[in-house]
């Protein structure tokens, strides 16, 4: 018979036990009454025979519960048994119940925010599309560069027929527009997309529909766009009748074909896409012109999902096979370039980059706070069965077996981390969206961080509550297997301040306690000073007083001459502006979204070692535009107005620069080759920031953006007068000049600095609010077991001061012994962090990750923390009175 | 209850003598006794105490059916009955049984 049928006969009875037992009592009576008549037969009196049948059969109570055993489950029942008696235990101490099952909520709440976190973000970091497992990001690759470069559209398309492992290949390239809907004109972000891309992401729009097939062919040939939910809801306020209306997106009407679901956002992580617009309007959004037929013109990003059963490294091969045969068709354009899957969490064009390591650090930091968390707990569990050795004393007395016993813990823990880590999911799922609040604002770009408490999350969120459960089961169970029925049962001793013995145990978890959190405090210290420095480090340009902005002529449809008679215009009246000391454009602001040009370069006089392609980056700015930033001019001019088409081509080069090409020498006078042209040198800058300010000094220069004239721009102005005030003033002057033109946000460089180091901060604020936490935590784990050990020693402290001690020695007698755990922790946590600090080395700037500061505060605070979670128990010592303590007993 | 003059069940044999008990037809619970200690001439005694927890497990496990029927003295009694599993069941501890008397039977006899 199988185990199975067994137990659906068990299930069978469970539904008739009281007609089983009825039933029993039945057939027992039979039998007896049987036994009986036959005794009668043989000659026996009704009495004697009935007697004697009873006498025969025993106990019927035995028999009838030995049969009912039969049926049961045995472990079920014996978990109900202790689940019941888990409950009421903990119903009984309801302030450790709520002090322990906090501590768990804060420890698995922690934990499971951050993994909602990874998972939303970097492992299934689109909601609504199908199969986030099989997808990966695909990037080009390029001969002698380490990371991702683009792919351009002809290669796709060869991609896409050649690959045989691939379910669907799709491009998703992130652009923006300026939105002018009514009067109000806003940046919006969206991307370019493939065809197929709705098809291949297995989402689809609730009203209209998505692209079809053949709307990516063709320049400009098909102007037709699906929005979001949020867009068709916000700006076009829910219009019923919204498919088939049409909308200018950077002056082409796009007529909207259909509005997606509510829950999707695209697939950029960390931002929501707004619109979509298929890759034959390339050239109506991205700069440089229609791509689609140029094999040079790298510009896209793109996904993949593989069939089921491929793995990564299979489709890898094929494409590289495929790239590897581009190569050699078209060596002109393709020698060199490969194409490369990445998975979804490293993802090298979207935020996932800057989320990832803020991430892992906030995995090993509530890691800790978890672990600290058990150990409070543990401590308070451990506390108790000191106060119930004597229940367990007299269960092990009357005969409940160790592993009853022990099962008996584990259900207690068991029901505590449940709570828990109910309420740790309830918080998580409040803290879904808190990495959304803690990045700041941008102007135009929804940020979309959202956590993802799916089965995964729950799995490992339950996985977490066993591990604790165990720990916090072990540690009382340590204890109750010690118990020794002798001993316990005579007389327990009172406890002895500073006494050895069974305290060890306790007196470890509170040094490790101690020392977890003495690592945090390290940690959130070097990442707090890092920030510090990256946020005071000189960026090489004034950042206060001078503001950014700019204005969108790309989507208002200017040309490349109507954009410069517009700027020249704009900047007389800009500067004309009360308050107002200089104002210049530029195509790129440093430290802003978005890249600088790069080009390879050729110098006078500079012999190129072989093997090297001087790749130098550099901006397009107008006159003025260094004395704007407060970028010092070493040697040489500044560009002016009459350096334009009609006069000789100029350049101005930073410092490094011209000690890299020109070994030091003023580099003025000298000639640069830059995509084929010649350009003299007029002027040296000093070095500045351009990307990141970690970055390092690198080789940069500019050219005038009146001989490049591009249709993009930034205004960057000189002022004392706020962005507000600014960002009104420059409005009028530019509808004044051209009614349908919309101005970006206005926003400090120091503003634009801060927003280049969000990621930074994140890290700082949460790694500061879980020190804060552990420190909290690791405190009154401190403080339970030094008032645990006073209130145990009463007699002891009574004893003493009936002898003679002041109350001042009791203090310090108390203080010294919660110190000296502390100072252990300390001491610990020390060595611990020296070897753990290393591993963060990466995140820091400027700072060593054995800085003494940080570890000099750590060390301060943890001082106080410890001094603060003693001195109510020491002081409960000093104030013993040493009769009373004397006579207890 | 046992007295000194009847062994003591081998152990592990009850549900086998049980089976063997019920193998010509169904039987309550006293008459399952009373067979066996029959069949055996008085040489086997089932503790009455242990009989009806064994009748229990084997129902758990389905070698056994129950139903309420007429005893010989017209009394209501539980009736077990043999089902297709028990019957196999019975066959391969015979079997096991029957190996394992013939080779302590050899080990008496030789060694």
């Amino acid at each position: 018979m199988s185990t199975f049928q067994e137990w659906i006969n068990r299930l069978r009875y469970l539904g008739r036990r009281d007609r089983f037992a009825n039933e029993m009592g039945d057939e027992v009576q039979f039998h007896i009454e049987a036994r009986a008549a036959e005794l009668q037969e043989s000659g026996l009196s009704p009495d004697e025979a009935h007697k004697r049948a009873r006498r025969e059969f025993g106990s019927t109570q035995l028999a009838l519960e030995d049969s009912r055993q039969a049926w049961r489950f045995q472990w079920l029942e014996d978990l109900v048994a202790d689940l019941r008696v888990g409950v009421r235990m903990l119903w009984r101490s309801p302030g450790f119940s709520v002090l322990a099952i906090l501590c768990l909520t804060l420890g698995i709440g922690a934990n499971a925010a951050v993994f909602s976190w990874i998972e939303g973000l970097l492992f299934r970091p689109y909601p609504a599309v199908v199969h986030q497992e099989r997808l990966l990001a695909l990037s080009g690759t390029s001969k002698g560069e380490t990371g991702a470069t683009a792919l351009s559209w002809p290669d796709f398309l060869d991609l896409e027929k050649n690959s045989t492992l691939l379910d669907a290949i799709f491009v998703s390239k992130i652009t923006g527009t300026t939105l002018s809907i009514g009067d109000r004109a806003e940046r919006t972000i969206g991307s370019i997309v493939s065809a197929n891309y709705f098809d291949a992401i297995g989402v689809h729009p609730v009203l209209g529909r998505g692209f079809e097939l053949g709307e990516d062919v063709g320049r400009s040939a098909h102007p037709v766009t699906v929005i979001s939910y949020q867009l068709w809801q916000g700006r076009f306020k829910g219009d019923p009748a919204i498919i088939g209306k049409t909308q200018r997106l950077n002056g082409v009407l796009h007529t909207i074909i259909g509005v997606m679901p509510e829950d999707f956002r695209g697939t950029f992580v960390g931002w929501a896409m707004q619109f979509w617009v298929p890759a034959s309007m390339e050239d109506i959004f991205e700069a440089g012109g229609y791509k689609l037929e140029d094999r040079s013109a790298r510009w896209i990003e793109a996904y993949v999902r593989l069939k089921p059963g491929v793995s990564p490294q299979q489709a890898q091969q094929e494409l590289s096979a495929i790239a590897r045969r581009l190569e050699s068709a078209y060596p002109l354009t393709n020698l060199g370039y490969g194409a490369k899957l990445w998975p979804l969490w490293q993802t090298p064009f979207n935020n996932a980059g800057t989320l990832l390591p803020t991430l892992e650090i906030m995995l090993a930091v509530v890691v800790f706070v978890l672990l600290i968390a058990c150990a409070n707990v543990g401590n308070l569990l451990l506390v108790r069965s000191f106060g119930r050795r004597h229940e367990m004393t007299v269960r092990v007395a009357v005969g409940a077996g160790r592993m009853r016993l022990l099962k008996q813990l584990l259900t207690e823990g068991l029901i505590l981390t449940s709570l828990a880590a109910v309420g740790g999911i309830v918080v998580a799922h409040w803290c879904r969206h808190a990495l959304s609040l803690l990045f700041p604002a941008r102007a135009g770009v929804s940020m979309y961080l959202p956590g993802d408490i799916d089965w995964r999350v729950l799995a490992i969120s339950a996985g977490i509550s066993l591990l604790s459960t165990l720990m916090l089961g072990l540690v009382p169970a340590l204890q109750a297997s010690k118990i020794d029925l002798a001993a316990a049962l005579k007389a327990e001793m009172a406890g002895v301040v500073g006494g050895h013995g069974k305290s060890w145990l306790r007196s470890g978890l509170v040094i490790g306690q101690v020392s977890l959190s003495f690592v945090l405090l390290v940690g959130a210290g070097l990442l707090t000073q890092s920030l510090q420095k990256i946020r005071s480090a000189s960026p090489g340009f004034t950042t206060r007083g001078v503001l950014s902005t700019a204005v969108d002529l790309v989507s208002a449809g200017y040309d490349a001459q109507r954009s410069r008679v517009f700027r020249d215009a704009l900047l007389d009246r800009v500067t004309a502006l009360p308050g107002v000391e200089s104002a210049a454009f530029a195509t790129m602001t440093p430290l802003g979204y978005g890249s600088f040009y790069s080009s390879k370069i050729a110098v006078d006089g500079y012999q190129v070692p072989p093997e090297e392609e001087p790749t130098v980056e550099f901006n397009r700015v107008g006159p003025g535009y260094l004395a704007t930033l407060g970028i010092p001019l070493v040697a040489g001019r500044e560009f002016t107005r009459s350096d334009d088409e009609s006069a000789a081509q100029v350049a101005i080069v930073n410092e490094t620069m011209a000690s890299q090409f020109w070994r030091g020498q003023n580099p003025v006078g000298q000639r640069i080759q830059v995509t084929g042209q010649w350009l003299t040198v007029v002027g040296l800058a000093r070095d500045s920031k351009y990307r990141s300010v970690r970055e390092q000094p690198k080789p940069f220069f500019y050219v005038a953006l009146r001989q490049n004239p591009s249709v993009s721009g930034a205004l960057i102005i000189r002022t004392p007068l706020s962005p507000e005030t600014m960002a009104k003033a420059i409005s009028s002057e530019v509808r004044a000049l051209d009614g349908s033109l919309a101005l970006y946000e206005v926003i400090t460089l120091q503003e634009q600095l801060d927003r280049s180091t969000s990621a930074q901060l994140v890290a700082v604020t949460l790694v500061g609010v879980l020190s804060a936490l552990a420190l909290l935590l690791a405190a009154i784990g401190l403080y339970g077991v030094m008032a645990y050990t006073v209130s145990q020693s009463t007699r002891e402290l009574g004893l003493r001061m009936a002898l003679g001690a002041g109350a001042p020695e009791l203090l310090r007698l108390v203080m010294t012994r919660g110190m000296a755990l502390t100072a252990g922790g300390v001491i610990l946590g020390g060595a611990v962090a020296l070897g753990l600090t290393r591993l963060i080395g990466n995140y820091l700037f400027q700072v060593s990750p054995r800085d003494p500061l940080a570890f000099g505060s750590a060390f301060a605070v943890m001082a106080l923390a410890g001094l603060a979670a003693c001195i109510l128990p020491a002081w409960r010592a000093a104030r013993i009175d040493p009769m009373r303590a004397l006579r207890q007993e | 209850m046992p007295n000194n003059e009847i062994p003591q069940l081998l152990p592990g044999t009850l549900f086998m003598l049980v089976l063997q008990a019920l193998a010509r037809g169904p039987l309550h619970g006293y008459a399952i006794a009373r067979r066996i200690k029959n069949a055996s001439d008085h040489g086997l005694e089932i503790e009455d105490g242990s009989l009806y927890p064994a009748l229990n497990r084997m129902l758990v496990r389905g070698w056994l059916k129950a139903e309420w029927g007429t005893s010989e003295n017209n009394r209501k009694a539980r009736f077990y009955r043999l089902t297709a599993e028990g019957r196999k069941q019975l066959h391969s501890e015979a079997r096991e049984f029957n190996k394992m008397v013939k080779s302590i039977q050899l080990v008496m006899r030789t060694v």
